[in-house]
């Protein structure tokens, strides 16, 4: 099956994975329009970088920052909770990767 | 056909405004009144009948304008108060705001009725005298200049943003062009937006109001270190508040915002507004800001909306008592998994099969459908959902920060 991520405005450094991309080649369809590899897994309705991020630079989605690197990553990577944060919400840096789930709370 | 010729039947209140149901309301004035409501509901068997009411037996100012609100909105035509007799919250008084507003207003006491059975007679009784009444209410001819549509988001994913949200702003562009009126809400996500959302203000006021509104809900997010996002809404690949408050606020389009509507007024003028549906700061306290979709629905039909979308990635069965919710899914696997439930299905543009302008004129035929009768989903199962919680919350918008 072909592989597709959606890039939503021109400046935006993330696309959004249409389906589950393994690593490979990807279209970037939307304003991207181009054709690049993954160099990892991305779940489906996740963001692939379609551009080399530094560290500490902001992550762009709509053409708006969404939030910032807390690593530099490479292009074609996975881009979430493991490598971005808000620059509001702390919280949601304490949530497991894949689940969500909040790791903050004891149930005790 | 021009969406701007296209017109139904409605119903004419006695406010000028045009109602596109005529609903009979039973609603209960405490929570010990709720299950001869229902009751006199469930017998009566009449789609058009509904339960509202509010649980509390003190009289939370919120609760009770919100009430006034429904009672007034124009998909109702009638109303039966039910109360038990000891609350705070006056029945006799919701049935007189019916008869002012030249609608059928009843009410009675259960303890004064003689208990259960006696009130639930009783009840089928006087709806049956509204839905006699109901027959007397003008009909006119109504169009989408005359229309006020709520848009929110629950059960949000990545399609949200891509496309569920991406369409109803763009129809909220259209029906604002044709002269109609559109209410968005949710400000605790538009956490990152404020230049954003205040260089869309219509005027001076407009921007304090947006920047006072969206400050406060800040605060509020700030001071309980939670925001409006989920472990779904993460797990599903959404990584910031920021990037989820995005994905909404696209659903408000991109006219001017003429200003913050509270919670039960009525836009003042036709064009695009901002509700603002979180409590107000000196009662922080004393609420959350979103408990559930259906209060979202609830406070923007209390703005008068003659009908809501409901955007849902994930998927959702509501409906709501008062107006028709429309659901939209971005996501065609939701769509396909959930069709009897799911209105309109705009993921159809993520895999190419149809453009963005096509999928918009989809929507505005299916609005226009609606509001001549046909059926949502959600009205076609009987989903007749509400919420109407204490809350805390000032009439007027607050403009300057102390």
């Amino acid at each position: 099956m072909e592989k597709i991520a959606f890039q939503i405005e021109e400046n935006d450094n993330v696309a959004t994975a249409l389906s589950e991309l393994e690593p490979g080649q990807v279209e970037i369809r939307g304003a991207g329009g181009k054709n690049m590899k993954a160099i990892e897994r991305i779940p489906e309705g996740h963001k692939i970088a379609v551009k080399a991020i530094e560290h500490g630079q902001d992550i762009m989605k709509y053409g708006v920052p969404i939030g910032r690197a807390t690593a530099s990553i490479s292009e074609g990577s996975w881009v979430h909770l493991h490598c971005m944060e808000s620059k509001y919400d702390e919280r949601s840096s304490h949530l497991d990767l894949l689940t969500g789930a909040p790791k903050d709370i004891e149930y005790v | 056909m021009k969406l701007s010729d296209v017109t139904w039947d409605a119903y004419q209140r006695k406010d000028g405004r045009k109602g596109i149901r005529n609903k009979i309301l039973i609603i209960y004035t405490v929570e010990c009144s709720s299950y001869v409501a229902h009751e006199i509901a469930r017998k009566i068997e009449d789609s058009e009948v509904e339960v509202i009411g509010f649980g509390g037996c003190t009289d939370n100012e919120y609760a009770v304008r919100l009430l006034i609100s429904l009672i007034r909105h124009p998909n109702v035509g009638g109303i039966l108060a039910v109360g038990l007799g000891c609350e705070y919250l006056q029945p006799e008084r919701l049935a007189q705001i019916a008869i002012e507003e030249g609608k059928g207003g009843e009410w009675f006491y259960i303890q004064e009725m003689g208990g259960t059975g006696k009130s639930i007679l009783q009840g089928i009784h006087l709806v049956r005298k509204l839905k006699e009444s109901l027959t007397l209410v003008p009909k006119v001819t109504m169009g989408m200049d005359e229309l006020v549509i709520g848009a929110e988001c629950g059960g949000s994913d990545y399609t949200s943003g891509l496309a569920g949200n991406v369409v109803v702003g763009h129809f909220f562009d259209s029906l604002i062009e044709q002269g109609g009126t559109a209410i968005f809400e949710e400000i605790v996500e538009a956490v990152g937006l404020v230049d954003l959302l205040c260089q869309r203000a219509a005027n001076e006021k407009a921007e304090e109001e947006i920047r006072y509104t969206y400050e406060k809900a800040l605060d509020y997010c700030r001071s309980v270190k939670q925001y409006s996002v989920s472990p779904g809404n993460f797990a599903g690949g959404l990584s910031t508040i920021e990037e989820k408050s995005m994905g909404a606020i696209i659903k408000s389009g991109s006219k001017p915002i003429n200003g913050v509507l509270k919670v039960g007024s009525i836009p003042p003028q036709k064009g695009l507004w901002l509700l603002d549906s979180t409590p107000d700061p000196y009662w922080m306290q004393f609420g959350i800001t979103n408990p559930n979709d259906n209060e979202g629905l609830m406070d923007l039909i209390s703005c008068g909306c003659h009908l809501t979308f409901l955007v849902t990635g994930r998927g959702n069965v509501v409906g709501s008592a008062v107006a028709p919710v429309i659901k939209v899914t971005g996501n065609s696997h939701t769509y396909q998994r959930m069709e009897d439930d799911m209105d309109f299905d705009a993921g159809r543009v993520l895999s190419g099969l149809c453009t963005q302008e096509q999928l918009t004129e989809e929507l505005e035929t299916l609005v226009c459908k609606v509001a001549g009768g046909q059926l949502s989903k959600g009205e076609i199962w009987g989903h007749k959902e509400y919420f109407i919680p204490y809350k805390y919350q000032d009439k007027q918008v607050g403009r300057c920060r102390a």
